[in-house]
């Protein structure tokens, strides 16, 4: 980039602690959900057992991912009675808390997908292969249908999501090369490809993000100076703009669009302190729920 | 849609209906790629073995969430999940017997902990399972048809005198040993793998196999006639009107205890060792009679 870093303004304007806390939070998430996991098989402490797809913390709580769930439903297989109730409460939790917050707050693949966009910049790596956003949508259904014809949890065979997650947890193996081959398909070939365009797993979670009440909102946006940090620091951001463009429309300043990750960078990233998490219901401007198109 | 057919817009969609194939071939091509992985992975190499209470591998693969829960509670760390290169479904757990041998775990912790129904959670009896069958694969060198007493994989068996019995043959090589065959019985093996681990060999003469792949079938048409014959209480035939070739002895010669079918007459039966069998003479003594 031949100008100032991206929050080189917000990191001048509220400290660089500031201007990082909510990143910081996600990695402490991140890790901190890895490293629970981690516990057992290195250090024999065993609070959670299992992986992302399905896990048992304390002896007591089960999570099971809904999306694999699902695909195992439409081979015909319905799960025991730990496994349903781990469904629940996972659709519950990110239903409440914006369900692509799976995607930004525990993902192990968000770290390495980061990573790849946060060098793409550094590098200054213009050019990027054009996708509509809407594929992982596609590739969800081929999964779905898939599962159906196959009689196989189809999209396990190669989810590079549980791969890597599941490999730190029960040895890795050539998984590496597959993440490795997300790192570089995000740095070389597609900008913000993975996670942006092509990962069901994703896809999947941002179809309950859809009434969700925790959202990103843009309450301040009288104040922006259109420096454009939050669009060049945000994975998905197509989402941002009817929020914070959207006054002369009459559109509420509360991100609806499901594919927010409520990753919350742009509010770090935010010299004016446009951005604050909110409530979907406290959307005073809004006369038309836009219902965003991805892409 | 109620727009006119401008040039605009019809040049639109074109775009739109271009876009769209594109889209199509290109996720079209992935799951054709993935479909016949899925295909692929189904064809699970024999010597990778399920947990107990494993689904058949065609249900298996849809109804495992590849969680690991059967792995992290297996006490002995037989179980572990497949990993990319290996040529199971990755993330799948498995064991292989000659490497780490299922230890028949009474209370079956796998398959309590399995979330879903992967793990048929109505095996309770650790004996009843089915995680393969044991085949002695090569009687060229399996040390007990050489003639030798190994009797390893009979010994360690957790079923012995069940799933593995020894069958004593005449050692025809030498003309005065018995050998001791083991022999497996498949309604009471339940593959756990002992045998295949224990053996002496350099590779195993005694292996696990998936029941597909070690046991043959009958055709279902096909009848069992002396099973019949003792269920039905009586022959199936109508014996007299069976085609009864003459028995040609020498003059003066009787088949003790024959059946003639045409005359209806049984010759009497001689008081000799076996006459049991009737009109089989008894083998010679060491072939196989009862003891």
């Amino acid at each position: 980039m031949s100008g100032k870093r991206i929050g080189a303004d917000a990191v001048a304007e509220k400290g660089w602690l500031a201007a990082h806390k909510w990143l910081i939070l996600r990695r402490v998430s991140q890790f901190g959900i890895l490293g629970l996991f981690l516990l057992g098989p290195l250090a024999g402490v065993w609070i959670v057992k299992g992986n992302l797809n399905y896990s048992l913390t304390l002896d007591i709580l089960p999570l099971t991912d809904p999306y694999v769930a699902l695909q195992s439903l439409l081979t015909g297989h319905v799960p025991e009675k730990l496994g349903v109730i781990g469904v629940a409460i996972v659709l519950a939790v990110y239903f409440l808390v914006g369900g692509r917050v799976y995607c930004s707050w525990a993902c192990p693949v968000n770290v390495v997908t980061d990573a790849a966009g946060w060098l793409r910049d550094r590098l200054g790596i213009k050019g990027s292969v054009h996708l509509a956003r809407a594929t992982r949508y596609w590739i969800l259904a081929m999964t779905l249908a898939g599962s159906v014809a196959t009689g196989v949890v189809l999209w396990e065979l190669v989810n590079p999501v549980s791969m890597l997650h599941r490999g730190l947890v029960f040895g890795l193996g050539a998984a590496w090369t597959v993440v490795l081959a997300v790192f570089l398909f995000d740095l070389f070939v597609m900008s913000r490809g993975w996670c942006g365009h092509l990962c069901p797993v994703g896809a999947f979670y941002s179809l309950l993000a859809r009434w969700s009440p925790l959202r990103v909102s843009a309450p301040r946006r009288q104040a922006c100076n259109d420096c454009m940090d939050c669009f060049a620091v945000c994975p998905e951001p197509q989402v941002i703009r009817p929020a914070l463009k959207g006054e002369d429309k009459g559109v509420g300043p509360v991100i609806l669009a499901p594919n927010c990750t409520n990753c919350a960078r742009c509010i770090d990233v935010c010299s004016k302190d446009v951005f604050a998490f909110g409530l979907r219901f406290s959307n005073p401007p809004s006369i038309v729920p836009p219902a965003v198109k991805a892409d | 849609m109620t727009k006119s057919n401008t040039p605009k817009s019809a040049a639109a969609r074109r775009q739109f209906i271009f876009d769209t194939a594109r889209m199509v071939c290109g996720v079209g091509m992935l799951g054709l790629g993935l479909g016949l992985y899925a295909k692929q992975v189904k064809a699970l190499p024999a010597l990778a073995l399920r947990p107990p209470g494993a689904l058949a591998e065609d249900d298996f693969l849809g109804a495992c969430i590849r969680c690991g829960l059967c792995v992290r509670d297996c006490p002995y760390d037989t179980l572990a999940l497949a990993k990319l290169e290996t040529p199971v479904a990755p993330g799948t757990p498995y064991f292989t017997a000659r490497s780490v041998p299922c230890e028949m775990c009474e209370d079956i912790p796998c398959v309590k902990a399995c979330p879903t129904a992967a793990l048929d959670h109505g095996l309770t009896d650790i004996n009843k399972a089915k995680m393969g069958i044991a085949v002695l694969i090569d009687h060229e060198t399996c040390l007990n048809f050489l003639g030798l007493r190994c009797d390893v994989c009979y010994r360690v068996c957790p079923v012995i005198d069940k799933a593995i019995t020894l069958e004593m043959l005449p050692n025809l090589r030498t003309g005065r040993h018995a050998m001791f065959l083991p022999t497996v019985h498949s309604e009471h093996c339940t593959g756990c793998g002992k045998c295949e681990k224990s053996c002496v060999l350099e590779e195993a003469a005694i292996r696990v196999l998936p029941p597909k792949l070690a046991q043959g079938a009958l055709g279902k048409h096909y009848r069992l006639g002396w099973e019949e014959q003792k269920k039905a209480g009586r022959s199936l035939l109508d014996e007299s009107k069976m085609l009864d070739l003459p028995d040609r002895l020498p003059e003066g010669v009787t088949l003790p205890g024959h059946y003639d079918p045409a005359s209806g007459h049984t010759e009497p039966m001689r008081g000799m060792a076996g006459s049991e069998a009737g009109i089989i003479p008894s083998t010679p003594p060491g072939l196989g009679g009862k003891p």
